[in-house]
């Protein structure tokens, strides 16, 4: 593939904050041709032939670490996955610890989760090697964020001048945040909708619209991102119960037709159905793009690999 | 040891309000007086031209390492550390593994600080057993083996009916009671000021309310008991106000703060730098202001270091997991003469906040110029600039909020008992 004029150059991947919008159209743009490769029965490369892809997640994830392995291994690379469970790393010393002995292996990309927020970008300053954040306690996720906007795109045609709501546990999320940055920074409008507990407090700043009513916050809206709400929410009285919060906030039929008639329904995954999302909403292949997303994620995270190993390939 | 004359110096006491040049003589280890008329035979002079000289800085706010975190910080370092930044008493606080709950813990740090012989160390005491503010500690012993105040140091006594008993006993014994202003149940869990920056980082915040909702119950409780009651540190605008109030209505009530608080807020945790988690956190611009504005009109009434040792693993950590604390008693002075230097406040009215006041509240010596104290002084240089930096301290543990930062006033010499415990290489 050509490398275009205005290409992303960073060694990291450590979050949506600070990326100017050319870098992350670069990689939308990219990650578009890798769509359509995967569609294709013969979906491997020979890109990153010869480097070491190490996936590093010290918290339990399905999903992404696969995602992840899929798009390392569709470019050429080797894959490494390590688990890491959170009561053998008690102590963040071991992270610098464990950073330090996987630098000294010489892998070319590091892909780490942890539970704790800024962890990521800790680990990042003792490796030498590009490291993409997959996730860091309720700080960010960028390749979640990048995907959603694929996803989006392709659907839409547009980020700019859609309107978005993020429902539900806001508080806790590092999909929301990258999102929440990634969208205003593409020029879309955000609105957040939860219960007053779970929202964002002192973003005013942020140029965000919110929503404790989460008919008024759907009005109209382009777009239903829809969060996970962890059932441990509950004991911290930050919702009463699951009956009264999805009463409330969960995303039915009869709330989704107040949004615009081709509104989108996106949710990371996975669902908790009957929680935050009824789940004949959640499988309405007409309004769900929650299968799309799933498939944007190894195209996104293909695009983001082929970035950051520029270096790593020889280039300049 | 030889008398000796300090000649030519500015001498700040704010005690008296004396800001002049001028003398000083002291004898046997105590001022003997000030411009004196006769100078007896074989007294060592020093030059003091150009420099100031002040009472000893008193730091009420400390930890040593001593006992059970010797890796962090020793009765040997950190007195060194306090020499070289000024400090010629400090009182050390309780939270130690086990903690200074019991009259042979206060002994035990009464007999390491005479060891050491420099600057002076003073025990508080718990104000409950175990600092776990579920029943009150010996006060009345722990008193008579030389506790100096009571508290609980990092934690505050957070059941109102313990706090209730604790003022009201501890005002039997004329006792100070510190409370460290933070409603423990709304501050649960967070590691930096609730604010935009920490819903920007992801870490679970600290309202600024958690302080002064503290301060108001506590202020009921001693209205009721009479008890005398010192918050610290102090760092929001709502609590400097609600003391004010409690001021004006006449409460035996005073509040520190510290010299983070009075330089710092909450943009240093940008980047999750973990040398800047402090608890209390520091807070927004705004706050930061209001407890300057409350130091300049005497609400404020102390500055302490609240030094607080960490070593490296501590530190070196995930925001959340990382340790709260900074070292910071051998650059109290330097930073906070930067509210000197730009015009925010008197050099007296600073020391007032480091010497006499502490040494009041704490009913020690030390803290003044007035002949027949102690001759605990600091000789500086107010312009000398200087860089702070990690290698360059004394304490074990380096855990500095202000590495890298250029400085203004440079301690040239420190005395304790007339001895000198540290002098700058010139």
């Amino acid at each position: 593939m050509p490398e275009p004029d205005l290409a992303f150059r960073r060694q990291h991947l450590l979050g949506i904050e600070g990326l100017e919008a050319w870098e992350i159209l670069d990689l939308l743009e990219r990650a578009d041709a890798y769509v359509e490769l995967n569609r294709q029965t013969a979906k491997k490369l020979d890109l990153l032939r010869g480097l070491t892809q190490v996936n590093l997640f010290f918290e339990t994830s399905t999903r992404t670490r696969t995602s992840f392995e899929l798009a390392g291994k569709r470019l050429g690379a080797d894959v490494v996955n390590m688990s890491v469970g959170v009561s053998a790393i008690k102590k963040g010393e071991t992270l610098i610890d464990t950073a330090m002995t996987l630098n000294a292996m010489h892998p070319d990309v590091l892909v780490v989760r942890h539970h704790e927020s800024g962890a990521v970008a800790l680990l990042a300053r003792h490796v030498r090697c590009a490291v993409i954040n997959a996730g860091d306690g309720s700080h960010e996720h960028p390749t979640q964020a990048l995907l959603d906007a694929l996803t989006i795109r392709r659907r839409k045609g547009r980020i700019a001048g859609l309107t978005v709501a993020i429902c539900g546990d806001l508080l806790h999320s590092r999909v929301a945040r990258s999102n929440i940055l990634l969208l205003l920074a593409l020029g879309a409008r955000v609105r957040l909708i939860g219960p007053p507990t779970l929202l964002l407090p002192h973003v005013e700043g942020w140029g965000v619209e919110m929503h404790t009513d989460m008919r008024r916050g759907l009005t109209g809206v382009d777009v239903v991102m829809m969060l996970r709400l962890q059932t441990e929410r509950m004991q911290g009285s930050y919702v009463p119960s699951v009956r009264e919060y999805f009463h409330y906030y969960g995303l039915t039929y009869d709330k989704l037709a107040l949004a615009s008639p081709d509104a989108l329904v996106m949710h990371p995954g996975p669902m908790n159905r009957g929680v935050e999302i009824d789940g004949v909403v959640a499988d309405d292949i007409d309004r769900s793009a929650i299968l799309d997303q799933v498939e944007m994620g190894v195209a996104v995270r293909m695009a983001v690999l082929e970035a950051l190993t520029h270096r790593a390939r020889g280039g300049n | 040891m030889r008398p000796l004359l300090i000649a030519g110096a500015r001498l700040l006491d704010p005690a008296s309000g004396l800001d002049r040049t001028g003398d000083l003589l002291a004898v046997d280890g105590r001022i003997a007086a000030l411009d004196p008329a006769a100078v007896p035979d074989g007294a060592e002079r020093l030059d003091a031209h150009g420099l100031c000289l002040a009472p000893g800085l008193v730091d009420m706010r400390v930890r040593l390492g001593e006992p059970g975190a010797e890796h962090k910080e020793r009765f040997e370092s950190g007195c060194a550390a306090a020499a070289a930044g000024g400090v010629t008493a400090m009182a050390c606080l309780p939270d130690t593994t086990p903690p200074i709950d019991d009259p042979a813990m206060v002994e035990f740090v009464a007999r390491r600080a005479r060891r050491v012989r420099g600057t002076k160390v003073y025990p508080y005491a718990a104000v409950t057993k175990g600092l776990t503010g579920e029943q009150i500690a010996e006060m009345g012993l722990l008193r008579e083996a030389g506790a100096v105040a009571f508290s609980d140091a990092a934690r505050a006594v957070a059941s109102a009916r313990i706090m209730r008993r604790a003022l009201q006993y501890a005002s039997a014994l004329n006792a100070l009671v510190v409370q460290l202003p933070e409603e423990p149940t709304l501050a649960h869990g967070g590691v930096m000021n609730a604010g935009p920056i920490a819903s920007r980082l992801g870490l679970a915040g600290i309202p600024a309310v958690a302080e002064v909702i503290m301060i108001e119950r506590d202020l009921r409780l001693v209205e009721m008991t009479g008890a005398r009651y010192h918050a610290a540190p102090v760092t929001t605008a709502a609590a400097v106000a609600a003391i004010r109030r409690a001021k004006a209505q006449g409460l035996p009530v005073s509040c520190g703060t510290t010299p983070h608080h009075l330089a710092l807020n909450e943009l240093e945790v940008e980047g999750y730098r973990t040398f800047a988690k402090v608890s209390p956190p520091l807070r927004s611009e705004a706050d930061r202001l209001a407890v300057v504005q409350g130091l300049c009109d005497g609400t404020v009434d102390v500055i302490a270091s609240d030094h607080t040792p960490q070593d490296q693993d501590s530190k070196r950590l995930p925001f959340a997991s990382a340790e709260f604390g900074v070292v910071g008693v051998e650059t109290m002075l330097a930073v906070t003469l930067r509210l000197v230097h730009d015009g925010t406040i008197s050099l007296l009215e600073l020391f007032r906040a480091m010497t006499v006041a502490p040494a009041r509240l704490l009913g020690i010596e030390g803290g003044t110029l007035a002949p027949g104290a102690p001759a605990d002084l600091v000789l500086f240089d107010l312009e000398a600039p200087w860089r702070i930096t990690e290698t360059g301290l004394r304490s074990l543990s380096k855990n500095t909020a202000f590495e890298g930062r250029l400085v203004q006033g440079r301690v040239v010499r420190t005395l304790v008992d007339g001895r000198t415990v540290f002098a700058a290489v010139p």
